[in-house]
């Protein structure tokens, strides 16, 4: 009969055992991940943005093929107040705290992005307005 | 919110900004499509806000305010004649806003999490010097386009020696520039990159003349759209991307379609220079024909024993004023029993669509305007062209004569009705400088005057 201490000792050695071989088995299967070929993704982020890009592209020119020549000018004014979206990149400028040089920049950016969607809507809406059915 | 779902609600506001342009595909569904537009617009903004880069919002509440205030100033008091200035006007401001984002960019990587200040990432320097240098571009383009069509410029092609050996230079030193700042990332080259293509942006739109506004104005629509996607490319924002593609698109479609309208190619009104010789054309091929022309009474007894009519507007008859005294004139035709019909040229106006908008404004029911393509059949079946402030889109010589500057270009064929009727202060010859030999035939009668006044004279003598 062994004694508890022994007994201890050789349930110690065996966990520490278990321990390295499941590190050994960790590392295989972190082996493996970064061997295995990347699956499904979408490539790096550019390629991915690119993908964004060019679908995008194609939407638009079958969409704008559709306008009707008369509504040509508040296509103009429309796409002049969506374009102002570019305030989204304006806002994350102007939103830290304390004042930068980035900051006065987003804010100039803010402030004209502005002048351009109140503008460029409420212009479009002025001449759609005009193109009512007349009687 | 967490990063998926603003990029989900992103989404949502590229879609809305999608169903804006295609509600134009009818003046039925415009309103509700304008709607969309500003719903997206909302949802963009109010996504940003909440995101935790957004923390400090006096400033924007400041800037939306006072940029909100004019702009809302601005588009409830302008003239629809003034449209096209207004457009380019705006197109500046896109342009320069892409610019203080780029340099906001710049200066503060971190917070667009592209890098931090002195390493940023290398694809992130190229799209940012990019749009930026597109965004530059726009910004003085559309400040010269503006100033030409709001008269502060002179309209005439400013040319001078070397030009385009100047402007390619140029655009050889930006790519340069643009490839130093990418290296180095060194603050001088990223404002040198700037300064060049403001420069750029002036000597591009500056040699080109005032009857190719439209053209230029489309052409600054699609670089604003391109500058919001160069900057969409450096904050990998998809939602700017879409929307500068569906913008820069837009403005290439119009582009080419003003093109198309004069007959001209995109690199020749690039190069710029039209109607610079026009002048000297007209003069020489004047000789003694004769012309006959008529009064108001003449023109009203002509108009009203016709059983059809169709008026071709030009830009004149902005410049006069004279939309709402035409339309009196066409309800009175029309309450004859007069079939009265509108020709609208793809050029008629500054802007595309310029035309369209004006005849609306003066309460025209749009469906009684055509385009070129719809109506250009009927005019052989129709017994009075009225022909008002337009010279150049009636020109046959456009059709018969090769070696005319306007040849080619698609024109309205009113000589095959059987009377023409223009409306002209002189017999001075149009933008292309082209004498046009309609003056000059039997079934033709030039009615000399402000086209104001002769509508209205006319409409009296209709009374």
């Amino acid at each position: 009969m062994a004694d508890p201490v022994s007994l201890a000792e050789r349930a110690s050695q065996a966990a520490g055992e278990a321990d390295t071989l499941a590190r050994s088995l960790d590392a295989l299967a972190h082996q493996l991940v970064q061997q295995a070929p990347p699956a499904v993704t979408a490539g790096t982020p550019f390629v991915f943005e690119l993908t964004v890009f060019v679908l995008a592209v194609f939407v638009g020119y079958h969409v704008v093929w559709r306008v009707t020549p008369a509504l040509h000018s508040p296509l103009m004014s429309v796409t002049n107040a969506i374009s102002s979206v570019i305030i989204v990149g304006a806002l994350i400028a102007a939103g830290p705290l304390g004042i930068s040089f980035a900051k006065i920049m987003g804010f100039v950016a803010v402030t004209l992005a502005a002048v351009n969607i109140f503008g460029g809507f409420i212009v479009t809406q002025r001449m759609l307005e005009m193109f009512r059915r007349k009687r | 919110m967490s990063e998926s779902l603003s990029a989900l609600c992103y989404l949502i506001a590229a879609v809305c900004f999608i169903m804006a342009l295609r509600g134009l595909s009818s003046p039925e569904t415009a309103r509700l499509g304008n709607i969309y537009g500003i719903a997206g617009m909302i949802i963009a903004v109010v996504t940003t806000l909440v995101t935790p880069h957004v923390v400090s919002f006096w400033l924007i509440i400041v800037g939306v305010l006072i940029g909100g205030a004019i702009g809302t100033y601005i588009a409830l008091r302008i003239q629809m004649t003034a449209l096209p200035q207004l457009v380019a006007a705006f197109h500046s401001l896109v342009g320069l806003a892409a610019v203080c984002v780029a340099a906001a960019a710049f200066t503060f990587p971190e917070a667009y999490g592209i890098g931090v200040r002195g390493s940023i990432h290398r694809g992130s320097l190229v799209e940012m010097a990019i749009g930026m240098a597109i965004g530059a571009i726009t910004f003085t383009g559309s400040i010269v386009a503006f100033g030409k069509l709001q008269g502060l410029l002179s309209g005439r092609p400013l040319i001078f020696t070397a030009q385009q050996m100047v402007n390619a230079g140029l655009g050889v030193l930006l790519v340069l520039l643009i490839i130093l700042f990418v290296w180095t990332e060194a603050a001088v080259a990223f404002w040198l990159t700037l300064l060049v293509s403001l420069a750029l942006g002036f000597l591009l739109i500056v040699p080109i003349g005032g009857a190719d506004m439209p053209v230029v104005i489309s052409m600054l629509n699609s670089y604003s759209g391109w500058a919001a996607c160069g900057i969409g490319f450096t904050l990998s924002n998809s939602l700017l991307i879409i929307t500068g593609a569906l913008v820069g698109s837009s403005g290439a479609i119009l582009s080419y379609i003003m093109c198309k309208g004069m007959n001209r190619s995109i690199l020749n009104v690039i190069l710029g220079g039209f109607g610079t010789e026009g002048g000297a054309i007209a003069a020489t091929d004047k000789g003694d024909r004769s012309v006959k022309s008529g009064s108001a009474e003449d023109a009203a007894f002509i108009l009203k024993n016709a059983g059809s009519v169709i008026i071709v507007p030009g830009y004149g008859m902005a410049v006069a004023q004279a939309q709402h005294a035409l339309r009196e004139e066409a309800d009175l035709l029309k309450k004859d029993g007069v079939k009265v019909r509108y020709a609208i040229h793809p050029v008629a106006g500054r802007m595309p669509g310029h035309m369209n908008v004006l005849l609306a404004e003066a309460n025209v029911p749009y469906d009684e305007v055509f385009e070129l393509d719809e109506i250009n059949r009927d005019f052989a079946s129709t017994d009075v062209a009225f022909v008002i402030g337009a010279n150049d889109v009636t020109n046959p010589a456009a059709k018969t004569d090769p070696t005319s500057p306007i040849y080619g270009m698609p024109i309205l064929e009113v000589e095959r009705a059987k009377t023409v009727l223009f409306v002209k202060r002189s017999m001075a010859s149009g933008y292309a400088g082209v004498d046009n030999e309609l003056f000059y035939r039997d079934n033709t009668m030039m009615l000399f005057g402000d086209a104001k006044k002769m509508c209205e004279e006319i409409v009296k003598a209709l009374e």
